[in-house]
């Protein structure tokens, strides 16, 4: 089934879909298999595995620094295409990988794709790719079935937002406010207007990420978007509280 | 045709999103400056009175009768205000920062040049100002962080990754997609998303506009060979402009060698076989990586240097063999300093050091009748700290024990 029709299909039965996010490796594969486990189990529709980058430009301090962590513990990049495969086929939820281009690129670009393809992966969120350097790339995903989640921000015009759309697949990953990942977001008037501005620009379901980090967050973009997205709160608690304790937050949310 | 901001396959602009219409705004408005023949008037006029524009070209007479080869002549950018050609690029954009109404600028730093220089023209032009540098840069340059908070500017150190220049590329462009509304993030270098290496290159240009008139004024002739130290490669490619047309002038960029090109410890992405295409920092070049395309740390005694990537344009300058890459180890830089100090009264920065180290080594197999130029990019005196330290100085030494005896807690 093609993501974006999982997507309304899970949309029938759930008012708002979840999408949680974790950092492959950080702080091992066995952690990051009990966190999938307790995301799944507690009705999480969608998961963003992301790839270690020494580099990764658009995320904030614990991204940043899980990613480095990740990256120092010897982590190879065909480790993680594994260990997507072994969870694809364990879990009937789509996966996508969000990374950064270079990784992408130095893998050797179809190889990437067709490895992925294989191991089941449905999408990808690369945030320094953008169409006037990807829409090449974009159509060899595409060519195998998958898309990439086109991303839009608060300082993307109608217009902008109208180009974007037509290179995205699935959905739409709004980014809640400038800056990096990992700190606050107030879902505001000005957010509200961002949203509709969003909404007016594309068909695609709208996902919302960047400062939820919990219940009220969830509640407040309920109505308004399609899905939000855990990003750096999951990472947070698992350093702070341990792995178990991911599931009774993510049970909470909804 | 090739694609906007590409030289080669080098170049492009990979920006996230968010940035997309800053850069819109910025390519705009270097646009308009370009065409615009005022702007380039009010540049200059600016460098040749806050600035020491034009620089001089000092011939070199005891250095060139030590090797008795070609003439060497020196293109003294150390007599630029602030003491290096980073303020060529950052008076430039200040005055463009001014067109685009932006009240606040942030930069990366290395050696700190470009982090004092930015802090200089903020001060003069009213602008708030933030530097980033990396934690291990900020311990080696503490002269020049001492002066960039005088200077009224504030200094990030940036404790990521490797701790030096990438880290604190990196964490400019996160203080700039929270805040680009004001902000006009001044890269330093012929690196980063389009437009800024033909932006940066175009400022510096002047280096190469001024050294073509002065060294056929001085030796009668073009110079057989141009050499450059090569970070980024700002300076490199400002005095390689004055010759890319001139195929008899050879063009030499000269990287970090580090502890030497076997040891893996460098900052060479062209003079060595460790450098390979990739994407990083918004851009595609040459960069200094692993098969799994992780960064990865590099080394130079020299922090202005010390940096993964290089300028797409030097990298396709050298895929089409029009600028040579060798690499000077620090070890080789040292000496070429002693020499420079001793021979012509001349502080070279520990960057530009690298240059002459390769100019040294082949000056003396050309005929007494060509002129050679080297790019002498900055002034050493930054360097106090690690110059006296890897000479071994025990007078600096009893000097920096006492005091720190001074400074001790209680007394």
């Amino acid at each position: 089934m093609k993501l974006g029709n999982e997507i309304q299909k899970a949309l029938e039965k759930k008012k708002i879909l979840l999408m949680t996010h974790l950092v492959l490796g950080y702080p091992s594969f066995d952690v990051n298999r009990r966190m999938i486990d307790q995301m799944v189990e507690n009705g999480v529709d969608l998961i963003e595995l992301q790839i270690p980058f020494s580099d990764p430009v658009a995320d904030g301090p614990t991204i940043l620094k899980a990613n480095q962590a990740a990256i120092s513990s010897g982590l190879k990049v065909m480790e993680c295409i594994d260990f997507a495969e072994e969870i694809i086929s364990t879990y009937s939820i789509p996966f996508l990988f969000m990374t950064y281009f270079n990784i992408m690129y130095k893998f050797g670009w179809d190889d990437f794709m067709d490895r992925a393809s294989a191991a089941g992966i449905r999408g990808f969120i690369v945030p320094d790719l953008p169409p006037e350097e990807g829409a090449d790339y974009f159509k060899k995903a595409r060519e195998r079935d998958m898309g990439f989640v086109q991303i839009f921000a608060p300082t993307s015009t109608e217009e902008r937002m109208r180009e974007l759309s037509s290179y995205s697949e699935g959905f739409i990953y709004c980014v809640a406010r400038k800056g990096v990942t990992g700190k606050k977001t107030d879902f505001d008037d000005k957010f509200n207007s961002y949203l509709s501005r969003c909404r007016q620009a594309t068909s695609l379901p709208l996902a919302v990420g960047f400062g939820i980090r919990g219940r009220e967050d969830v509640d407040s973009l309920s109505g308004k978007a399609e899905i939000a997205v855990i990003g750096t709160e999951t990472i947070r608690i698992v350093n702070e509280e341990g792995v178990d304790a991911v599931g009774p937050f993510i049970a909470g949310l909804r | 045709m090739t694609k906007k901001g590409y030289y080669g396959e080098w170049g492009g602009a990979f920006i996230p999103e968010v940035l997309y219409e800053t850069f819109k705004e910025l390519n705009l408005a270097y646009e308009q400056a370009r065409r615009d023949p005022l702007f380039w008037e009010e540049y200059v006029d600016l460098m040749s009175t806050y600035s020491c524009r034009p620089t001089p070209l000092t011939f070199a007479e005891n250095l060139s009768r030590h090797f008795g080869g070609a003439r060497i002549f020196i293109k003294r950018e150390d007599l630029n205000h602030t003491g290096a050609h980073k303020a060529n690029n950052v008076m430039g954009q200040g005055l463009l920062v001014k067109r685009m109404g932006k009240t606040r600028v942030i930069a990366e730093t290395g050696a700190g040049q470009h982090g004092v220089a930015t802090a200089t023209m903020a001060a003069k032009f009213g602008f708030e100002c933030t530097i980033y540098m990396g934690e291990e840069d900020v311990e080696r340059q503490r002269p020049n962080v001492f002066w960039m908070e005088k200077l009224g500017a504030k200094v990030v150190s940036v404790k990521d990754g490797s701790r030096t220049l990438k880290d604190a590329i990196n964490e400019s462009f996160r203080d700039w997609v929270t805040r680009m509304d004001d902000t006009h993030y001044v890269l330093g270098t012929v690196c980063g998303p389009h437009p800024f290496p033909s932006m940066v290159a175009w400022f510096q240009s002047i280096i190469g506009m001024e050294v073509r008139k002065q060294i056929v004024k001085s030796a009668g002739r073009l110079p057989s060979r141009v050499y450059a130290c090569v970070g980024g490669g700002s300076n490199a490619m400002g005095i390689f402009q004055g010759f890319l047309d001139d195929l008899e002038v050879e063009l030499v960029g000269v990287e970090a060698g580090g502890y030497g090109l076997d040891s893996g410890r460098h900052a060479s992405r062209l003079a060595s076989s460790d450098g390979s295409p990739g994407v990083a920092q918004g851009y595609m070049t040459m960069f200094l990586q692993n098969s799994d395309g992780q960064m990865l740390d590099t080394h130079s005694v020299a922090a202005g240097l010390d940096y993964i990537g290089v300028s797409p344009l030097l990298t396709d300058l050298a895929e089409r063999g029009r600028v040579r890459f060798e690499a000077a180890t620090d070890k080789e830089v040292m000496e070429a300093l002693d020499l420079t100090m001793k021979k012509e009264g001349i502080i070279p920065a520990l960057e530009s050091a690298h240059a002459l180290v390769q100019v040294f080594k082949e000056v003396g197999g050309l005929p007494p009748d060509d002129a050679i130029v080297i790019n002498m990019s900055g002034r050493g005196d930054k360097d106090i700290f690690t110059i006296a330290h890897a000479f071994d100085d025990p007078s600096w030494k009893e000097f920096i024990r006492n005091k720190g005896a001074e400074y001790e807690v209680g007394k």
